[in-house]
């Protein structure tokens, strides 16, 4: 039995802590203080969480004061959606429309849902063509329809599932044009794509610490001036007033940590992984020569690290049984209830059917893969994918 | 692993042996809040979650399968179209036929698994593929196992069947398993309020019918005879008292008409039965009548009886008679504690 995997091709999911992120945690898990304290040791933490804040600024291109720290990146979509859409409905009733795709996260796709169900909101679900990717001409259509009734857009950075890399400027362009704020979940594309929150003119950004080397536990929304979102959280009003809850400040300091040598060595990385990934669509498709990659060719369109396959005739389900079996880790891709595999949303939205959005595997490559991972998946693909296509037969 | 205590222990002792374990868990409701919530049934995220934690704490790998479409065609419809044309079914057996030995099984074999381990207490010769009762009486489920075929039994671990229940329970306890306590589940896993016949009546809708005596007096009306099973005693809401003032038990169902005919306790009592589609695995199909005992219900009295192979019918002739048995249940031969075969009931007499 494997108590940790050999060969870790799931990196999107979470990626090994960096040993500076552990080093910065573990030295600021000794000290004390609550960063809003008034006394010495309050300072002492307080100065520690603004200084993080002042280098993760720098990495995504925005002001400190536009840095909102949360737990994470499901709760900083949460503030983003509901927090905007409150606040620009109450500011005008008539704005009931929330504009996204049908490819989001689960975080923001569920609090879209919840606000249609419980908040009477409208939501108008962009549609995205087969490799994943949202129009700006389909924003501008679908904020022309009616205006006055938007409230916020949404639109991923980079999708989770497929890589997609979506045209975040130019589609922020377009809400600007129709005076709607626009939101944008970075979450998979900060650690691989120079994510610049000044330059892409968004007006929201949901960032998160463990998808680039820092502990789960800690991210941000990074909030432009003149955004007030109703907060979903009150409390002792901490980060503006805008997100309560007492600041932690040992993970907040590796996630700064880790944003920093992840920007540093952003540029060489992303270059040594599509190498990589490249490497290993081929030898997929060399052992499984009827497999379909999902989502952009290869190059800008698509996130260097991510490679997203579906397998005809299988189940995902259990290729990843198998694949785990041989200590190779990697996801379906999809949302689980009490384990359950539901087929993929994003490949529906794509157009896929149910039997291929079921038979799909995505690995996502990371700072610790190597060239031996990829050629361990490619030993192992061929075998794995005709025992689950006998399975799937039966 | 059900999340109860049987299967996770008889995991760890697949473990144990030397076998390659890896847990699943199986889905079964689409909608998971749907069916029984609490410790007595097998497919709530409570029981998804305690059978998760027995795998980490036996060390095997823990997967969820979805098995939702499969158990609602061939166990949950089955279930209702056999309460529909006037039988009572055992959903449990069904599933065992169906699912945990046919569905999980095949996908198990394909994927290089050798076997299907259960916590099921039954005793199995994998070699020859038969089947014999659990050292257990209270607990032997060899009557629900008994409809598998000799290949299916020859993929089926049942590593509890030497063991009484007690000893299980405390060598689950001694294993560290949290489910050590956990109460035995009962009734029916997919009925979350446990009320079957409300559960029909959604299924069915009203079907009414009439209640009549042997001379085939009307003596009142029902809503839907897939309500009653033969044999029940209780809640027929007939009125007039029978002529002898003994209590009436139902007799039979006549799904067509939905006709519910009941009488004395005499009339229940069946010397004769013909059963369909049987399945051998203790024997050869029998060529000449043969003097075995059978057992007609889950946990029911064992008769002596004679059994009798006519084409595919199984005639069989008890030599005392039975009380109340209900067509749609299984007819289980056994030689001693060894399962012969397995038929479901189809006529009384």
């Amino acid at each position: 039995m494997n108590t940790s995997p050999v060969v870790y091709l799931d990196h999107a999911a979470t990626t090994p802590l960096l040993p500076e992120a552990i080093d910065a945690m573990t030295e600021e898990l000794g000290r004390l203080g609550n960063p809003s304290s008034l006394h010495d040791a309050g300072r002492r933490a307080r100065r520690v969480v603004e200084e993080s804040r002042e280098q993760i600024a720098e990495v995504f291109g925005a002001r400190a004061s536009e840095v909102i720290f949360t737990s994470g990146g499901t709760e900083a979509d949460n503030l983003a959606v509901k927090g905007l859409f409150w606040a620009r409905r109450a500011a005008d009733e008539r704005r009931c429309r929330v504009l996204t795709t049908a490819v989001e996260h689960h975080a923001v796709l569920d609090s879209v849902h919840w606000l249609a169900s419980a908040q009477g909101a409208r939501p108008d679900w962009l549609g995205v063509d087969s490799c994943g990717l949202v129009s700006p001409a389909g924003l501008r259509e679908a904020l022309e329809r009616d205006p006055g009734s938007a409230a916020v857009v949404s639109v991923m950075w980079a999708n989770n599932e497929v890589g997609a890399v979506q045209p975040i400027a130019a589609l922020a362009e377009v809400a600007h044009e129709f005076g709607v704020p626009f939101h944008t979940d970075a979450v998979q594309a900060a650690a691989q794509l120079p994510v610049d929150f000044a330059a892409s003119g968004v007006d929201a950004m949901t960032v998160t610490g463990h998808k680039l080397g820092g502990p789960v536990g800690a991210g941000a929304l990074i909030l432009g001036r003149g955004m007030a979102p109703v907060p979903v959280l009150h409390g002792g009003g901490q980060e503006r007033d805008i997100r309560s809850g007492t600041l932690d400040a040992p993970a907040i300091r590796a996630f700064a940590v880790a944003a920093v040598v992840s920007a540093q060595r952003r540029v060489d990385e992303a270059k040594r992984l599509a190498a990589l990934r490249d490497d290993l669509i081929r030898q997929v498709l060399a052992a499984v020569p009827n497999a379909i990659l999902n989502g952009p060719p290869p190059g800008p369109e698509r996130l260097p690290a991510n490679a997203h396959f579906s397998f005809p005739g299988c189940e995902g389900d259990a290729l990843l049984l198998l694949l785990d079996a041989r200590g190779i880790a990697c996801s379906t891709g999809s949302a689980c209830t009490a384990g359950v595999a539901e087929p993929s949303h994003v490949l529906l939205a794509m157009g896929a059917d149910e039997a291929r959005a079921r038979g799909s595997l995505r690995f996502s490559l990371g700072h610790t893969t190597t060239q031996a991972d990829v050629d361990a998946l490619g030993a192992a693909i061929g075998e794995a994918v005709s025992r689950s296509r006998r399975a799937a037969a039966r | 692993m059900s999340g109860g205590v049987d299967s996770a222990t008889a995991a760890a002792r697949a473990v144990d042996a030397g076998h390659e374990v890896t847990g699943v868990h199986l889905a079964l409701s689409q909608n998971p809040q749907s069916y029984r919530t609490g410790a007595r049934g097998c497919c709530t995220l409570e029981d998804a979650r305690d059978a998760r934690r027995a795998a980490d704490v036996i060390g095997i790998p823990f997967y969820v399968w979805d098995m939702a479409e499969r158990f609602a065609r061939d166990v949950v419809d089955d279930f209702v179209a056999e309460y529909a044309a006037g039988r009572t079914p055992n959903p449990c057996l069904r599933c065992n036929e169906k699912i945990k030995f046919a569905a999980v099984l095949d996908r198990a074999l394909a994927l290089g698994f050798d076997a299907v381990c259960t916590g099921h207490y039954a005793r199995t010769d994998s070699a020859a593929g038969t089947l014999r009762r659990a050292a257990d009486p209270g607990k032997d489920q060899s009557y629900v196992l008994a409809v598998l075929t000799r290949d299916q039994i020859a993929h089926a671990m049942f590593p509890l069947g030497d063991t009484p229940k007690t000893a299980v329970r405390e060598e689950a306890r001694d294993r560290g398993l949290l489910v050590a306590d956990k109460p035995d589940s009962h009734d029916v896993c997919f009925i979350a309020d446990g009320d079957t016949q409300g559960f029909l009546a959604r299924k069915l809708g009203p079907a009414p019918g009439q209640i009549v005596d042997e001379d085939g007096t009307v003596l009142g009306g029902h809503d839907g005879a897939y309500a009653f099973t033969v044999g029940q005693r209780k809640g027929l809401r007939v009125d007039r008292p029978a002529p002898d003032g003994r209590p009436r038990y139902v007799l039979s169902i006549e799904p067509v008409s939905s006709t519910v005919t009941v009488g004395s306790p005499e009339a229940l009592a069946v010397r004769e039965i013909t059963a369909v589609r049987p399945v051998w695995t203790g024997c050869e199909p029998p060529p000449v009548p043969i003097e075995c005992s059978v057992q007609l219900r889950a946990h029911g009295d064992v008769y002596a009886c004679v059994a009798a192979l006519s084409g595919d019918d199984l005639h069989i002739e008890l030599r005392e008679p039975a009380r109340a048995v209900a067509p749609g249940q299984a007819a289980v031969l056994y030689d001693g504690d060894t399962v012969l075969g397995s038929a479901t009931i189809a006529v009384t007499r």
